[in-house]
């Protein structure tokens, strides 16, 4: 065996069989039962794994959420609909702008509202510059996740510059509540079109670094080639969305298949691999995020630059949506994201549900992924599937 | 489309069919026939993917309507399933042998409705709360504020406006809010 | 063998088998005396101000502008701030705004686990009184029941240059002799599980400090 072929696991013995593994004896000294827990640098934000060790080796691991848990879908039934759109955005924290989005989206849908032309290509450029703030900071914890210090410091740094652009377009940096049931809440500001140009500029640069430094190096080609492979039979059964299907082979894209906002005007293809092992997920999301810069300068190309930004609502201290339910998806940076909506004529809504991609990712896909693999891979395993705790519990 | 819902509403007994956008249509079907409505849209008709399986509280009417989403990639076209329950002693077949998620979902709606579903894995392990003593707290019944109030303490010098009433302070600050 | 240095009745969890019993300490936590010349006192403080080493422990919302607080534009590196993977290193705890009742267990638990003195800065509004999750069946509302705080940044979130200022005032607060934290835990120990025992229902942490 050469020094950097990697043996390639993909779990239990049958991965469509969704059985649980067998509870082990841990009293015979033969086993170790470690916490991945909650206080870690090495996991993808605030949840925690109960991995049972042999040696080196995993045989068991049970994700554990909740520590995140504030009961968003009870918290929002007890608020008005205008009210609520101020507290969605911190459902998914690195990346709350499709949150917004998809709310919006299904009350205009409920309530027949139409948003004029400017503000669908305003939010089209918001959810894009959002995919791009979180793709380059999944590219930073990605390659810390192996151990590769300096190009999370260059993402972080950089990705300031897109918070910088989502400042002068919506007041703030992280939570910027600019989506609004309607429309969007401003327009754009004087010179943005130069600035977010030049961040452009840089942006596709650092990408060319960054393929340099990170993926052409060959620790990180060892460690993550043949890691944590996720065989195509799998992606139905598990419910497994965006880039982690897409290294498969499947092109499935929200913003293809079942166009929204303006999707229809730009120009893009669909990006897939071949296998999806960590490497391939991580190149195909290296790709995407060029495809995000395109997009965006698409975007400043085709957006018109007058003409109202909010539509005509009605009293919103008064609102009752009429009765309804709908399902709305977007394709954020790990799938599809949706929120399903139920009212009933009232001013409360009846019910929300917030799916999430990480709900199946972050559980059932990767308990079954770690079974087999080295404990030092557990930290690139989670982050090449792309999980963000928050989205899962809520 | 029409040809799957007239054999399946023969085959099946659905029923309250509506078409609620080009790429979503609901369904209601009986408790005891979803299981298998399910499996036939999955295994023949093409419905692949499970987007979610959430549950819907009508205290008013004493019953919990599970929602299923289904999806289907080749004619890009969802189908929810509604189901029925009653709310005392809640109960379900469980699907955890159809899809990989779907004991997650069972798991939370366990945790968060107090719906039972036999023979799901690990359902009865906590899910996002811990060492919770009180009912399910997804249900209508439980006061989430008072619980809060209760349980957290409230720390003085909160300030709250109702807007209505301080929009009518602003307006007609003369007649000290009154609108007459 | 473990001297125990308190009597029985001080401790709850007293019946804890031998075995069990020879894991933990089984002693209160003890506070630290200031050192009785003033001069050097002033120095540890000063040595203690300059070389805040935070926990990596992301608990809340906050936790996602601590990162770009760590880049070169804000360089939180200058003020000797550095993040360490474990309590036995660090010696301020940021609470990331809320805390549900889940990672309060395991926020109390790293807390204990940190040697004195030791220091705690509460990012945003939520430890404060709730914020906007003020009726939430799982998050707590007010904070320093629980642990005691040395300084809070409100906003939602607050910026990076928020937390520099923090973080500055925080050296200030140090410098003057003001942040004893620790000491406030220990002297009101029996207030503080109290507080934590009525809100976490499912307790199986130890009373002393191990």
């Amino acid at each position: 065996m050469t020094p950097f072929s990697k043996k390639i696991v993909t779990g239990h013995s049958s991965a469509l069989d969704f059985a649980q593994p067998e509870p082990v004896d841990l009293s015979s000294g033969k086993y170790v039962k470690l916490w991945q827990g909650p206080q870690h640098p090495g996991i993808t934000g605030n949840m925690s794994l109960e991995l049972t060790l042999d040696g080196d080796t995993i045989i068991d691991c049970k994700t554990h959420v909740g520590y995140l848990h504030r009961g968003f879908e009870k918290l929002m039934e007890r608020r008005t609909f205008i009210q609520n759109f101020t507290v969605v955005c911190r459902i998914a924290v690195p990346e709350p702008t499709f949150n917004e989005y998809l709310y919006s989206a299904a009350v205009e849908e409920l309530s027949g509202i139409e948003v004029p032309e400017r503000a669908v290509w305003l939010r089209t450029m918001n959810l894009e510059l959002m995919r791009l703030a979180s793709f380059l900071m999944w590219i930073g914890g990605m390659s810390g996740a192996f151990g590769q210090y300096t190009v999370p410091n260059w993402t972080l740094a950089y990705r300031d510059y897109v918070l910088d652009l989502f400042e002068e377009m919506t007041g703030a940096r992280i939570y910027h509540m600019y989506i609004v049931p309607g429309g969007v809440r401003a327009g754009l500001p004087d010179g943005f079109e130069e600035r977010a140009r030049a961040i452009m500029d840089g942006t596709e640069k650092l990408l060319d670094q960054i393929e340099r430094v990170m993926f052409n190096n060959i620790v990180f080609k060892a460690r993550s080639k043949g890691l944590a492979v996720i065989p195509p039979e799998m992606i139905d059964p598990y419910g497994i969305v965006g880039p982690n299907a897409r290294a498969c082979g499947v092109e499935r894209d929200l913003r293809k298949d079942e166009p929204y906002l303006a999707y229809e005007h730009l120009d893009f293809d669909v990006i897939t691999g071949s296998d999806s092992d960590a490497y391939e997920r991580a190149y195909l999301r290296l790709q995407e995020t060029r495809q995000c810069v395109s997009l965006i300068r698409q975007c400043l190309d085709k957006a018109p630059t007058d003409g109202p930004f909010q539509a005509d609502m009605p009293n919103v201290l008064h609102w009752k949506v009429p009765a309804g339910e709908t399902y709305v998806k977007a394709e954020c940076t790990r799938g599809e994201y949706g929120y399903y909506m139920v009212t009933d004529g009232t001013e409360f809504v009846r019910r929300v549900h917030v799916r999430g991609p990480s709900y199946t990712h972050a559980i059932a896909v990767m308990e079954r992924l770690a079974v087999g693999n080295n404990i030092a891979d557990i930290a690139g395993m989670m982050v090449s599937l792309h999980t963000y705790p928050p989205e899962i519990e809520r | 489309m029409n040809d799957m819902l007239d054999r399946l509403q023969r085959d099946f007994g659905i029923s309250d069919i509506t078409e609620r956008k080009p790429t979503l249509t609901t369904l209601k079907v009986d408790k005891d026939s979803a299981e298998r409505l399910i499996r036939e849209l999955r295994d023949r008709e093409n419905y692949t993917h499970l987007n979610f399986m959430t549950c819907i509280d009508y205290i008013e009417d004493g019953i919990f309507t599970l929602v299923y989403m289904l999806h289907n990639y080749d004619k890009q076209h969802g189908l929810g399933i509604h189901v029925d329950i009653g709310r005392e002693n809640a109960e379900m077949t469980s699907i955890h042998t159809l899809w990989a998620q779907a004991w997650t979902y069972q798991r939370e709606l366990r945790e968060m409705y107090g719906i039972s579903f036999p023979g799901s894995p690990r359902v009865n392990d906590d899910f996002c709360l811990e060492g919770w003593d009180q009912i399910p707290p997804m249900r209508r019944e439980f006061d989430t504020k008072k619980f809060s109030q209760e349980r957290f303490g409230h720390r003085e010098g909160r300030h709250s406006e109702v807007p209505r009433d301080q929009m009518k302070v602003e307006l007609y600050p003369n007649r000290g809010g009154d609108e007459k | 063998m473990i001297k125990s240095l308190n009597t029985e009745d001080t401790l709850e969890n007293a019946g804890l088998t031998e075995e069990e019993q020879k894991l933990f300490s089984n002693a209160r936590p003890q506070a630290y005396e200031p050192y009785p010349i003033k001069a050097v006192e002033d120095f540890a403080n000063w040595a203690r101000a300059n070389s805040l080493w935070i926990l990596a422990f992301g608990t809340g919302c906050g936790a996602i502008e601590l990162r770009p607080l760590m880049t070169a534009r804000f360089d939180a590196n200058r003020f000797g701030v550095a993040g360490r993977p474990t309590p036995r290193q660090s010696s301020v705890f940021i609470i990331g705004g809320y805390a549900s009742v889940k990672t309060l267990k395991r926020i109390i638990r790293s807390y204990e686990q940190m040697q004195g003195p030791k220091f705690v800065i509460c990012l945003g509004i939520c430890p404060v009184n709730g914020g906007m999750y003020f009726d939430s069946y799982n998050t707590i509302n007010q904070f320093d029941q629980y642990i005691p705080v040395d300084l809070y940044i409100t906003g939602c979130m607050p910026r990076p240059e928020a937390l520099v200022a923090g973080i500055i005032e925080l050296q200030k607060k140090i410098k003057r002799g003001e942040c004893d934290g620790a000491n406030r835990y220990v002297e009101n120990f029996d207030w503080y599980k109290a507080n934590q025992k009525k809100v976490i229902k499912s307790w199986d942490m130890p009373d002393y400090n191990w």
